[in-house]
């Protein structure tokens, strides 16, 4: 171990209800939303005008315009306008790769707060020109004479024109993020009731977590929004179990259907950490702290594992580093990209030969209490703008640990695009 | 919220047409600002039966910068420099006959009064008079000042303050606020002092600065407004509202640097969690104002329980129960501490089609009075305002023509705006109004309504 270092601490956080792609936010930009959130947060903890060490934020389906993101959102904000900021982005861990670089920075003493956050939107997803058009319009740019000119907007054609649409799809295999989680779920077969019941009870939970105010210092309500609107409290397995499957359906077999994978969803999520001495200075809370954390890759492109199975070699790294066996949490937080997913995760933890032939452990990790999984609602029942799912997931646990009382741990798990992982443990 | 009428007949033609067609002339009423003088003119003085406080009102003007005028030289003649505000001492009346002074006094005294001028009244309070006489010249008072408030032209108000013997200490706060633009639509009242510790006197344009405020329902209309004024005054304001007004709450509490609490008071562990935020944030609370409020307006033989119960769910058993939880907490509520409730013209009036609207704001009032000497034993005040017709979002959606003769059926022929009411809240906030305790203080224009 390297020199020891303070830990961060969690403050708080903000975010907006999530939204279904092209609904209540279809009008709202990436910076709008951001903002928004950002302004939430310096509204619950009195930072109007506070210049805080730096905020880090991203999102993965971002607009060329929106180069500086962060920035501008800091700029459009209550923040001091000398507050630092920079974009970050690696797909679904963007928002809680976000808060680890800041509780880095906290724990080396380079900053004393730093706000951590995420934003996507699906709705506003940027648009792209295609090749042959873009080379067309760069010589009609270059042109210096008017039949130069003319000779340029000659070589359009009308399918040019049309645009190259974003696809929430693997560049490298073409396939659907959802059609690789299917392939996953095959292999450890996961099986449709199993993924139905997860899905219900991430519903009910957070239904339940809206019901009895525990989001009333999390969520802040965004053009007419108050709740998530994907949160469906009345889903049931029977209701669920009546949807066809739109993932993996070359499988007569296939069981990812779309209420136990995640929607498009836009929304926007930020994080307060500081170290203790700030939070103190300031009368705030320290809900918990972030005690460690770590990413992992898996070759999922040649190398037979799953697109997002990397968050299961990346928990183990980081429990030996810790010390901590897998059932040494009070919580855990797996991120709910499709039900399967989470399920694949725990049944990889519990196999020996996998644990051993994969992980290189000499005994499987074991098996998780469910009581204690994503006992406020997941994903599944927020909805998932991409980028905005750690902060959720970093507030909500710290809120949840705080509540629990010192001393509780909690574990994050969170699957991204491109093969990757990003997990985390918080104390309070 | 323009008020159209208002502008109109204070614009040239409008000035004319209305004179010819004798039709109401609201004025454009002096409001507080920020920096600006107490009045916009001096004071004269006068006394009736005595007057014990002349000297102390002398001190108090002095401080605050107004000249003050001898009775003489007003009497000398009608005139002579115009009037910011008139002020008359009758403590001492011993009978009927002492109030003879009262009139001479007054009368050359007010016509000499400008624009927004204030004329105050001080005198004991009827209640602990020796005599069935002097309980008379006392409560004549009352008539005399309501009276005066409704003769009075040009946004002028008249306002009693009674000021038992032992008292004197506690009345420069009431004072400077009767004289001030901040009561502005306050006219035709009277507010019963008491001694008390009252703490010496910090910077007028900031008197809570350093303090702690909760506002509930601070998302918008009269709350948000309560929340600017007490932060402008120098407060840390804890913004309160519903989590689904968390969207303008945030913006409010950004507006003015303070912090916003998501939060739905009548949720069974709301005062709990409001104690603990108040601890755990800010070592306690100064100001608690119980503005949160509802209408679910239906005539009493149509009225569902969900419209009744929710009513007194909001307006009046959570300000019980949070009240409650902060006497019993034992220190979140810090020394001095001034609650203010909201209650309204329709709990003193009664209102057609809000009998459950009426019953909670009324029960607000015995609330106040039923609390007011156990506050008192703490050094801590709590009081309420009752708004009248008070220009809003809501108002602005009734039908044009109750919504003209409600706004126009009062001295100052107006309707009143959230400052308004703000002012009046942020006056009894002030550590200064230590003698002020248990009073209902409406803020209505003198309405005809419930008077």
């Amino acid at each position: 171990m390297a020199t020891p270092t303070r830990k961060a601490a969690i403050v708080g956080g903000n975010r907006i209800p999530f939204a279904r792609s092209n609904t209540a936010y279809a009008q709202a930009s990436n910076q709008d939303m951001l903002t928004a959130t950002l302004d939430g947060l310096v509204a619950r903890f009195g930072l109007q005008g506070e210049s805080v060490g730096e905020v880090v934020a991203g999102a993965v389906l971002k607009h060329a315009r929106d180069f500086n993101l962060t920035r501008e959102s800091v700029l459009g904000s209550q923040l001091s306008p000398t507050t630092p900021a920079y974009d970050i982005q690696q797909a679904c861990g963007t928002g809680l790769e976000a808060a680890i670089l800041v509780a880095n920075k906290i724990a080396l003493g380079q900053i004393e707060a730093g706000i951590a956050g995420g934003v996507d939107t699906t709705s506003d997803a940027p648009l792209a020109v295609g090749d042959d058009l873009r080379r067309t319009l760069i010589s009609l740019n270059n042109a210096k004479t008017v039949a130069d000119r003319l000779k340029a907007l000659a070589r359009i054609r009308p399918g040019q024109l049309v645009p190259e649409i974003p696809r929430n799809a693997e560049p490298r295999t073409g396939l659907a993020m959802g059609d690789h989680a299917a392939i996953t779920a095959k292999e450890w077969q996961i099986g449709r009731e199993e993924q139905d019941e997860l899905a219900v009870l991430s519903h009910q939970n957070m239904a339940a977590a809206y019901d009895r105010g525990f989001f009333d210092d999390l969520v802040t309500p965004y053009l007419g929004l108050t709740r998530d609107n994907n949160l469906r409290p009345d889903s049931s397995v029977e209701k669920l179990a009546t949807l066809k499957p739109v993932f993996g359906t070359g499988d007569p077999d296939a069981t990812m259907t779309a209420a136990n994978s995640t929607p498009l969803t836009d929304g926007a999520s930020a994080v307060l950490l500081a170290s203790d001495e700030w939070a103190e200075a300031k009368g705030l809370p320290v809900l918990a702290h972030l005690v460690d954390a770590q990413t992992a890759a898996v070759d999922y492109v040649h190398g037979g594992e799953g697109l997002l199975m990397a968050p299961v070699y990346a928990v183990p790294v980081m429990l030996a580093r810790n010390g901590l066996t897998l059932q040494d949490f009070d919580f855990y937080e797996i991120h709910e990209a499709f039900a399967s997913t989470v399920l694949a995760t725990m049944k990889a933890w519990e196999d020996p030969a996998y644990c051993k032939g994969k992980l290189g452990l000499d005994a499987p990790l074991g098996s998780i209490d469910r009581s204690k999984l994503n006992v406020n609602g997941s994903s599944l029942a927020a909805g998932h703008p991409f980028a905005a799912t750690g902060g959720r997931i970093v507030a909500q646990l710290a809120k949840q640990l705080h509540e629990a009382g010192p001393g509780k741990r909690g574990l994050i798990s969170i699957c991204a695009a491109g093969g990757q992982g990003v997990v985390a443990i918080l104390e309070s | 919220m323009s008020d159209w009428y208002t502008n109109f007949v204070n614009s040239g033609v409008g000035t004319t047409i209305s004179k010819q067609l004798g039709l109401p002339r609201p004025a454009v009423l002096r409001r507080y600002e920020p920096g600006e003088p107490l009045l916009p003119g001096p004071v004269v003085v006068g006394t009736a039966g005595g007057g014990r406080l002349r000297d102390t009102v002398t001190a108090v003007l002095r401080d605050a910068g107004v000249t003050v005028l001898s009775p003489v030289a007003a009497d000398g003649s009608t005139d002579g420099e115009k009037l910011g505000a008139v002020v008359l001492d009758a403590t001492g009346l011993s009978g009927p006959g002492d109030l003879a002074a009262a009139h001479d006094f007054l009368a050359p005294a007010i016509r000499r009064l400008r624009a927004s001028g204030r004329v105050v009244v001080l005198a004991d309070p009827p209640a602990q008079a020796e005599t069935p006489a002097q309980a008379a010249a006392r409560q004549a008072v009352d008539g005399l000042t309501r009276s005066i408030g409704k003769e009075l032209l040009n946004g002028s108000t008249a306002n009693a303050i009674y000021v038992p013997e032992g008292a004197e200490a506690s009345l420069a706060s009431p004072l400077t606020f009767f004289l001030s633009g901040r009561s502005a639509y306050v006219d035709g009242q009277g507010v019963t002092l008491a001694a008390a510790d009252v703490p010496a006197s910090g910077d007028p344009e900031k008197p809570l600065a350093g303090k702690v405020a909760v506002v509930t329902g601070a998302a918008r209309g009269i709350g948000a407004s309560i929340a600017q004024v007490v932060a402008r005054d120098g407060a840390h304001v804890v913004a309160v509202d519903i989590p689904a007004a968390g969207d303008s709450l945030a913006k409010v509490a950004n507006e003015i640097g303070g912090t916003a609490l998501q939060l739905d008071i009548t949720a069974p562990d709301a005062p709990q969690r409001l104690v603990e935020h108040l601890r755990e944030r800010h070592g306690g609370v100064d100001i608690v104002v119980h503005n949160a409020g509802i209408t679910r307006d239906k005539l009493l033989v149509n009225m569902d329980a969900a419209r009744w119960n929710s009513v007194m769910a909001v307006n009046l058993q959570a300000q019980l129960d949070i009240t409650q939880a902060l006497l019993d907490d034992g220190d979140v509520l810090k020394p001095g501490a001034r609650v203010v409730s909201v209650s309204s013209q329709s709990g003193i009036a009664g209102n057609r089609g809000q009998t459950n609207y009426a019953a909670s704001k009324a029960g607000v009032i015995g609330m106040v009075r039923a609390w007011a000497p156990r506050f008192a034993e703490r050094g801590a005040t709590i009081n309420a305002v009752a708004p009248g017709f008070i220009v809003t979002e809501m108002t602005a959606k009734m039908p044009f023509g109750r919504r003209e003769i409600g706004s126009r059926i009062n001295s100052l022929s107006q309707g009143g705006l959230p400052v308004d009411v703000a002012e009046t809240i942020a006056w009894l906030a002030q550590p200064g109004s230590a003698g002020v305790n248990g009073q209902v203080v409406r803020v209505c224009g003198q309405s005809m309504l419930g008077a």
